[in-house]
Order: structure tokens, then C-alpha cells, then sequence
């Protein structure tokens, strides 16, 4: 690919001073001879959205999921500022400043936001009782940043809408100083006022220097917050690019397809033909 | 009332009375009417029984007398003490069949250990029998409940088949132990553990430290309303209206007070008293002597062990995982929490409160046999069940499932006091049970 076709621009790597926030390298996973992530590398650098775009079982959920230790890895290395770690649970993941907000938004319905917020790293008296009033005096706070409009404390999360109960999930991700957020498609239960605020919220986590992986259905969403796009298709990754290199039907391409275009790095997921025929 | 109304905004008027009622003193509507059930029955059996042949009760019957209400109290005390963990476990969508089978087992190891080691070898009747066997009982039922919550936990194994399994292994093992002999007569200190009276030492607390106790139940319940008042107003959090917390106390209090009343009203048979005089040289005046019970030691285990779990339930992290798992298993793994290990606790907590009430009952009945707590799984889940604890998980209150085995016992008393078939008796329980969930469900979808 020695010539490239007018209006489209090289691919082109962001130059860094220092090392990703975040590599994933040659990772995979298989389930039962299914290889959900195969041989799949993406890296994420301090203050930088990352895009993760793919079909439903590509393999987005799967790669975030080892991230953030849900699954264990087959193979490959997980860098953090360049040096390797063992992610083997979620508290692992929790302890690199890796959190994560799920899909389908891993809240316990049955207490209430602030006993969410600090689910499984709980305040505590000096007894070593549960700090009740503490932790809802913080969450309260936390909330009162993300929604203001939010006063149901006292329910359990179960009678909350999809948008507060979003916020909840949010709180609790970004409220342990996390360094690394993954969001796993954050406005897919929302309504448009909610995903502007979702939108507002990962500006203002970027300009904090955290770095997110935004996973998506929606082009649009990844066109909007992400600097970079990676495209998965089978479990493998098609292909990595800015955001400013590639255009919304590329993309689609590349999600349909596998088929990269001049303005991205390939992965070993991308069709060969191109190459093959050059 | 009447002021308040009227600077309520429109919402809050077009609500019923109780619903406001209800919000201010934040008071479980379910307890409510666990509580109007409750007093039903007992009304009900009381002019039952005021028909049948009539005796000195509230309302001329046989069944709201301080003697009947005493018993009424001991006997719930095995069950209530194990529902308190069957809830945690019902919470964490599990389910343990097997606690009327290890409560058989620990039983009579602890006879066994009573009657042909300990007793031999330290001299019948040592002071020290009755501690070590205790100790050891409960830390054998904390053992079985740990192997089971292992199998659970790390094996895998669905903890309906595994408890399932221990429901038919403890039972063979407690037969294996004595061969089907009855172990009696239970070490004299141990019995006290059961309520009787052991000679002429009685195993409940008499009035005056009845009365005592109830003084300091109720300054704690003050003391707890007040705590939590001032803590909310640290934090400027809404606080209930002075009324409701009033009210909340003056009712806990006046509860207290009754109870105790009520207790102390039950005295020690003719025969006790004589006995007693025999020995101590006492001078019973002619007209008698009223020897108060009070408060008796299983009775009092039951309470003890009721706020403790409600504090483990409450106010630990082991507790809010519980139901944080019960709620959703992966959001709670997913959170860091190590829910295997939490599941091992609440198994080896049930084996342990198992024992506790192996103790109650062998010593209640001052015997142990293999075939003691059978069926008592089915009325622990039961008492947890009427208390309102979801067997989808994630829902359900400590005293809630206590209340409920009071309300289970209530109804087996009352229709033994009415001369009920015991068949008749266990067809009623079933249908009741059946029917108190469906009620429930009921009143679910009509809060929805």
C-alpha cells in the first residue's frame, strides 16, 4: 500500500512521551474450544478514550472482562505504565485502580445507592461496624456532583430509573480514584438529556487524566467522546485508528466487514484481500 | 395531627393516614400485620379455648394465661433461634435442609459426652460438664455447617442437594452414635439451658432480675433512638418527626414492660415451692408463696441470639454481603466481595445455631435421642418464610422470621390446648404457611 487513494490519510500513531496507561498484549481466551479473544492487543494512554466498536460476541466484553478480572486470561500480558501485572479477580483489577461499569450495571438492587457506591469496600466505625450514616452522608455528596436531581437514598437501587441507577454505577466507579474506567456500553439504558451527562462526565474525567474504554454499539457515541477507535470482529482486532483518520462508513466497514481502511493500523483480524492483492 | 395535615403538600394528603403513619415511624407494614396476625391468634385461641371449657385467661380461656404465654415462649425458642440464620441463607438464594438433622446429631454427642465421658470422668453433676460440652457442641455444629458451606461454596454443589444429603447422613450418624438409645438424664447445670427447673434451681432469672433486664432493655431502646437522632443531625439528614420517634419508644418501652409483667406473673408450681422450702429451710406462709419465674435462660438465648444476628445482619460487612449477594451474585463478585468464603460463614454460622438449639431442646426435654429436631428444617423455613424472607433471595428480616416462629408456635400450642389430632395440627401449619405466602404476594403486588 505504497499509494493511497485521495482524501484518506495515513494511519497514524499518536506520538508518546511515556508508555501506555494500559497495554493489552496478544491476549486470548477461549471458551470450550471457542476462541472468544484471539490473540487481541490494545493499548490506552492517560487522559485518552479509547473506543472499543464490534458486533454483539465479537469479543469487546470479553477483552474488558479480563481487564477487569472478571475472566483470567489464556494468554498474553497485561501492561500498567509499562511494567506487567497479574489480573486474576476483580479485586486485583480494583487494586491497579482498573473500574469498571457494566453493562448491565452489576448493582445490588436490593440495598440501597450508598451501600452500592461502597459495596464491597465498605466505611466503618471503629468498631468495625458498619459506618451506615458516613457512607450515606459521602454518597450523598458524590450523587449531589453526577445528579443533582437525585434524592431516593433510602431505596434500594431495584426502584430507581435507568438513568439514576447509571449515576449510581458511575459514582462508584470514579469515586475510589480510579486511574483506568471501563464502561461497558454506559448510555444504552438512557435517554438523551442522560447521555449528554454521561457524555459531560467522561470530559471531565479525561481532563483529570483517567483514561476510559468506551465499549459500544454506537458509532456515533464512539465518534463523539473516543480519540481512538479499535474495531473487533471474532474475537480478533481488526484494526486501530484515530477518531480524525477514519469516517463513520470505514468504521462500519471495518465492524461489518473486517475490512480496514488506509487510515488505520490492522490488526490480524482485518481481511487480508487488500494486502494480499498488493 | 390535624395542624400538620394542612402544611403537607397535596401529595402527601391524598395518601391513607396509615401510609403517612406508616413513612414517619418508618415501620415495616409487613411487621404490622405479622402483628395483627399474631394478636388474632392468640385472641382467637383464647375464646376458643374460653368455650371449650373456659379457665382464668384475658378473655376466660386457657391460652392468654402467664403460664401458657411462658411456655408459648420457650418452646418458640429452638426454632426462632435457628431461623435467625435459615434467613441469611434463604437471603443468599440458598437453602439448608439439614439443620433438624445436625440439631439431632450435636445433641447427642452432647449427651453422649454428658452422660458416658464427661460424667464418669470429672464426677456426675462437675460444674465444668455443662461449659465444655456446650463449647464443643457448638463448635461441632459450626464444623458440619463449614463442610457443608465447603461442598457449596468450592465444590459446587447446589446446597439444596448437599444439605439435602446431610438431612439423611446427620440423621444415620446420630443413630450410629447411641444406636437408638435415649442419652438422659442431661448434666443437672446443662438443663437449666432448656427453661425446667433442675432440682430446685430454675432455669429462668426470677422477677427481680426480670425486671431489671427490662429496665435495661428499655433504656437501650431509648438510648438507640436517641443515638440515631443525634447521628442523622450531625449529618443534616432528614430526621422523623418528634412524635413518631416518641411514639416508637413509648411503644417499645410499654412492649417491654408487658412482656416482663407477664413473666414475672408465672409462678413456680406448689410442688417446687415445698420442695424448695424442704431443702432451704424457708417458711412458706399458709395462704402459699409466689415465686416469680421471669425471663427463662432459652428465652433469653433466643433474644441474645436474635440481636446478635441482627447486628451481624446490620451492621457488619459480612452482613451487607450477604444480602448484597442475594441481591445479585455476580454484581457482588464483581464488586471484589469473596463470595465463596461468605458463603463457607453463613453455613458454618447455621451449623453453630443449629447447636445452640440441639442444647435448648435436649436439655428442655432433659434427653437426647436420634430422632430429636426432626421435621424442625421444615418449620425453620417455614418461620423464615412467614417472616417474610423471599426465596428468590436478597429480601428478608431477622426478627421478621423470629416473629414468624412465634407465629408457628402460637398455633401449635393453641390447637394443643384446644385437643387437636397432632395430624390435624400439622395439616393446619402446612395450609397456614401456604397461605401466609400467598397473602404476601398479594400485598408485594399491591406495593408494586
Amino acid at each position: 500500500m505504497t499509494t493511497h487513494t485521495h482524501g484518506h490519510k495515513h494511519p497514524t500513531e499518536v506520538p508518546r512521551s511515556s508508555p501506555p496507561l494500559i497495554e493489552m498484549r496478544d491476549i486470548s481466551i477461549a471458551f470450550g474450544g471457542i476462541k472468544a479473544v484471539d490473540h487481541a492487543s490494545v493499548n490506552l494512554y492517560p487522559g485518552e478514550v479509547v473506543g472499543l466498536l464490534g458486533h454483539n460476541g465479537a469479543g469487546k466484553s470479553t477483552l474488558i472482562k479480563i481487564l477487569s478480572g472478571a475472566y483470567k486470561r489464556d494468554h498474553g500480558d497485561i501492561l500498567i505504565n509499562g511494567a506487567k501485572v497479574d489480573i486474576t479477580n476483580p479485586r486485583d483489577a480494583k487494586a491497579l485502580g482498573i473500574e469498571t461499569i457494566y453493562q448491565t450495571l452489576a448493582l445490588a438492587d436490593n440495598v440501597d445507592a450508598a451501600a452500592n457506591l461502597y459495596l464491597g469496600r465498605e466505611l466503618r466505625t471503629r468498631w468495625g461496624t458498619l459506618d451506615d450514616v458516613a457512607m450515606e452522608a459521602e454518597c450523598r455528596q458524590v450523587m449531589g456532583r453526577l445528579n443533582p436531581n437525585f434524592r431516593r437514598f433510602k431505596e434500594p437501587v431495584k426502584a430507581l430509573s435507568g438513568g439514576q441507577r447509571q449515576s449510581v454505577a458511575i459514582a462508584r466507579a470514579i469515586h475510589f480514584n480510579a486511574r483506568i474506567l471501563i464502561m461497558d456500553e454506559p448510555t444504552a439504558a438512557l435517554g438523551p438529556q442522560e447521555t449528554a451527562q454521561v457524555g459531560e462526565l467522561i470530559k471531565q474525567l479525561k481532563a483529570e487524566g483517567i483514561g476510559i474504554f468506551l465499549i459500544s454499539h454506537d458509532i456515533h457515541d464512539v465518534f463523539d467522546l473516543a480519540d481512538r477507535l479499535t474495531v473487533m470482529k471474532n474475537g480478533r482486532v481488526v484494526g486501530t485508528a484515530r477518531t480524525t483518520d477514519v469516517d463513520h462508513d470505514e468504521v462500519l466497514g471495518m465492524i461489518i466487514a473486517g475490512k480496514c481502511p488506509p487510515g488505520a493500523i490492522p490488526g490480524p483480524g482485518a481481511l487480508q484481500t487488500a494486502s494480499a492483492a498488493a | 395531627m390535624a395542624a400538620t395535615d394542612n402544611t403537607q403538600n397535596p401529595a402527601m394528603e391524598r395518601e391513607g393516614a396509615l401510609t403517612r403513619f406508616l413513612r414517619a415511624t418508618e415501620i415495616d407494614s409487613r411487621m404490622l400485620g405479622m402483628l395483627g396476625a399474631l394478636l388474632v391468634i392468640w385472641v382467637g385461641f383464647d375464646l376458643a379455648s374460653a368455650i371449650v371449657r373456659g379457665g382464668d385467661g384475658l378473655l376466660g380461656g386457657t391460652f392468654l394465661t402467664p403460664r401458657n404465654l411462658w411456655i408459648l415462649l420457650v418452646q418458640t425458642s429452638s426454632i426462632a433461634v435457628m431461623t435467625t440464620g435459615m434467613v441469611l441463607i434463604i437471603v443468599m438464594r440458598h437453602i439448608d435442609l439439614s439443620v433438624g438433622s445436625v440439631l439431632g446429631f450435636t445433641a447427642v454427642c452432647i449427651g453422649t459426652m454428658q452422660v458416658y465421658w464427661l460424667g464418669p470422668a470429672l464426677g456426675v453433676g462437675h460444674p465444668a460438664i455443662w461449659i465444655i460440652t456446650l463449647i464443643l457442641g457448638l463448635a461441632l455444629g459450626a464444623a458440619i455447617g463449614a463442610l457443608h458451606g465447603t461442598l457449596i461454596a468450592y465444590f459446587g454443589i447446589p446446597s439444596f442437594i448437599v444439605t439435602l444429603g446431610g438431612l439423611i447422613v446427620w440423621r444415620g450418624a446420630a443413630w450410629s452414635v447411641i444406636r437408638g438409645e435415649t442419652v438422659a438424664p442431661m448434666d443437672k447445670n446443662f438443663k437449666l439451658i432448656g427453661g425446667g427447673i433442675s432440682g430446685i434451681t430454675p432455669g429462668s432469672i426470677g422477677a427481680t432480675a426480670s425486671w431489671i433486664l427490662g429496665l435495661i432493655i428499655c433504656a437501650a431502646i431509648v438510648a438507640l433512638i436517641y443515638l440515631g437522632r443525634q447521628q442523622r443531625k450531625r449529618f443534616n439528614f432528614t430526621l422523623k418527626p418528634v412524635w413518631a420517634e416518641v411514639l416508637l419508644a413509648v411503644v417499645g418501652c410499654a412492649a417491654v414492660v408487658g412482656i416482663t409483667w407477664v413473666l414475672n406473673a408465672y409462678y413456680w408450681p406448689k410442688g417446687v415451692v415445698d420442695r424448695w422450702a424442704l431443702q432451704t429451710g424457708a417458711v412458706v406462709p399458709p395462704e402459699g408463696l409466689n415465686i416469680s419465674f421471669g425471663y427463662s435462660i432459652p428465652v433469653l438465648i433466643a433474644l441474645f441470639v436474635g440481636i446478635a444476628m441482627t447486628f451481624v445482619a446490620n451492621r457488619t460487612r459480612f452482613g451487607r454481603y450477604v444480602y448484597a449477594i442475594g441481591g445479585n451474585p455476580e454484581a457482588a463478585e464483581l464488586a471484589g466481595i469473596n463470595t465463596k468464603k461468605i458463603t463457607l460463614m453463613v453455613f458454618s454460622l447455621m451449623g453453630m445455631l443449629a447447636a445452640i438449639s440441639a442444647s435448648i431442646s435436649s436439655a428442655r426435654l432433659d434427653s437426647a435421642t436420634n430422632a430429636l429436631g426432626q421435621f424442625d428444617e421444615l418449620y425453620v423455613i417455614a418461620a423464615a418464610v412467614i417472616g417474610g424472607t423471599s426465596l428468590a433471595g436478597g429480601l428478608g428480616t431477622i426478627y421478621g422470621a423470629m416473629l414468624g416462629a412465634l407465629v408457628m408456635q402460637s398455633l401449635q400450642s393453641g390447637m394443643t390446648l384446644l385437643n387437636f389430632e397432632s395430624a390435624t395440627k400439622d395439616m393446619v401449619v402446612g395450609c397456614v404457611l401456604v397461605f401466609a405466602v400467598f397473602v404476601d404476594q398479594v400485598y408485594q403486588r399491591r406495593v408494586k
